[in-house]
């Protein structure tokens, strides 16, 4: 293996202080004891982490968001492991279709699938309805369990299965007993991409919430459209760590390059 | 087994999906378009009237031709240096030893999960008026300089944004070269800059052309970056679909707006494929 040269190395260097500067700008503003945007240098406050519970809207919102992408991925999984283990195993006619409508989702701008939405569920009166605002996620995140789920059976050694087959066990069997447990890794990373995918959505959801279902992302949004104090800051800060977490969690148990990147 | 279940079994299996899917993709879709040729107006709202006056007035009007161009031009900047930092980032993250490169690698493109309105709002504290770009220049003695609500800034966040999404298929390409060819180069007289000429790029040049595609895509329909750090005057596609839609209450014209962006969207997805797809077939001789 060849060394990085010091001209590499300094070009990688900024390239990570770009990468960390505005997350690590949020984690040190949101422990600001003055009124403004600044960088506390001698004293640390947690005043505005209190404020949050000041703000019951977005003490809503993040319990919103939470039931929300929990729903959403949980029902996401439910719908694809049944879908991909049909695309792998059966040949039907419509399968490729088939197979690009799930992911469909990928190429289409989230700006035009909550347009769509929109006029659907205003159509239905449905608008407004946390049922149907489920549904649009589910959508928009069941394509990264779809893949992940995908990967997990094109990699599996089948002679399991037939083994527990000749052996004389049902359908249902097989898959309860052999197939779902080796392709449970797969499962749930689905269900943690899927989830945090749903918990971070924004440009749909803008369109299909209502004052009563608006999600975390959105609150955040709106209120940083109309004004900017260190309590977003400290919101922000608090996303930041919940998705730190998430992500040490995804890779202790999987690796998360073999998850963003894709298993080969 | 009956052979009658057997070709029942995967229909119902992909059927719960697949009927979400037609329900919540499909249909939805097709109402839109259908509602894009709708008559609008501004006392009585949406009519039940043909018309394809809302393609005219977006396709001749300087103000939304203005926005479009915008738009694609932010997206080609934002792809352009996307590439330009990208590359050689993937290229000396794949050069490293463990665990810095895992380590590093989780630093580039862990961001991806962190909500796009949390990394905006971070570039928009950065970039303000007294946010710590602005005190770093004053501090050499450089002045200030307006950057928030320029479209310098939008650039600036969607480069951040996209950055993983050019590093991943990059450093996938760079995966499956063995890096013993390159040693191989040089050990045949060949100087560092042609083996990465002619011996890496050629490797990565897929893994860039796909990179280049979801960022410009991803690019063009951003909502949050513009929205946030172009303000209510720097409108790019997604702010002003938004706009049309929730100030204006046209839908009809948003729905035509959100319809070319999906076209636009599907015509350089179907053009790049074209183009991966004739490349591949030439190095496979």
């Amino acid at each position: 293996m060849q060394k990085n040269g010091p001209i590499a190395l300094i070009f990688h260097g900024l390239v990570v202080t770009f990468v960390l500067a505005p997350l690590v700008v949020i984690c040190l503003v949101a422990f600001t004891p003055e009124n403004t945007l600044s960088i506390p240098t001698t004293s640390f406050s947690l005043r505005w982490f209190r404020e949050i519970f000041v703000h019951p809207d977005f003490v809503a919102s993040f319990a919103n968001s939470l039931w929300l992408a929990t729903l959403s991925a949980t029902i996401s999984v439910a719908l694809a492991v049944p879908a991909a283990l049909a695309i792998d195993r059966y040949d039907f006619p419509g399968r490729d279709a088939l197979n690009g409508l799930f992911l469909s989702p990928l190429i289409i701008p989230h700006l035009v699938l909550g347009v769509a939405f929109l006029r659907l569920f205003a159509l239905i009166g449905a608008t407004g309805s946390f049922g149907w605002l489920v549904a649009s996620h589910v959508v928009v995140i069941t394509p990264y369990v779809m893949r992940l789920v995908m990967a997990a059976l094109s990699g599996l050694d089948r002679s399991a299965e037939k083994a527990a087959m000749t052996l004389g066990a049902s359908h249902w069997t097989v898959f309860r007993r052999v197939t779902a447990p080796m392709i449970l890794p797969g499962i749930t990373g689905g269900w943690l991409l899927a989830f945090i995918n749903s918990f971070d959505e924004l440009t749909m959801s803008i369109f299909v919430t209502s004052p009563q279902t608006v999600t975390l992302p959105v609150r955040m949004y709106m209120y940083a459209t109309e004004s900017i104090d260190p309590m977003m800051a400290a919101v922000s800060a608090l996303m930041i760590a919940l998705t730190a977490a998430a992500m040490l969690v995804l890779d202790r148990a999987f690796g998360l390059d073999k998850i963003l990147v894709g298993q080969k | 087994m009956s052979r009658s279940r057997t070709a029942l079994t995967p229909w119902l299996l992909v059927s719960p999906g697949a009927l979400l899917f037609l329900g919540l993709v499909i249909l939805p879709l097709i109402l839109t378009v259908i509602l894009s040729f709708h008559a609008y107006d501004h006392t009585t709202g949406i009519r039940n009237e043909f018309t394809l006056s809302h393609y005219a007035t977006v396709l001749s009007d300087d103000y939304y031709l203005g926005i479009f161009w915008r738009t694609l031009r932010l997206a080609a900047l934002t792809t352009l240096i996307c590439a330009i930092i990208g590359a050689p980032e993937a290229y000396i993250l794949s050069r490293m030893r463990d665990p810095w490169r895992s380590i590093f690698l989780l630093v580039i493109i862990g961001p991806l999960l962190v909500s796009v309105v949390v990394r905006a709002f971070g570039w928009s504290m950065l970039l303000g008026s007294t946010g710590l770009v602005n005190q770093t220049l004053q501090a050499l003695g450089l002045g200030t300089v307006k950057l928030l609500y320029t479209e310098t800034a939008i650039v600036i966040a969607l480069v951040h944004v996209m950055l993983p999404f050019m590093v991943i298929p990059v450093w996938t390409s760079l995966q499956k070269l063995d890096p013993m060819v390159e040693a191989a180069a040089w050990s045949l007289g060949a100087s560092h800059f042609t083996a990465l000429r002619r011996v890496v790029m050629p490797q990565v040049s897929l893994g860039l052309l796909s990179g280049s595609l979801i960022v410009f895509g991803l690019s063009a329909s951003a909502f949050a970056i513009p929205g946030l750090l172009g303000g209510r005057r720097l409108k790019m596609a997604a702010t002003l679909v938004y706009d049309e839609y929730m100030h204006e209450l046209n839908w009809p014209l948003g729905a035509a707006i959100a319809i070319i962006v999906l076209l636009a969207n599907l015509v350089i997805m179907l053009a790049y494929n074209r183009m991966v797809e004739a490349r591949a077939r030439r190095t496979l001789g």
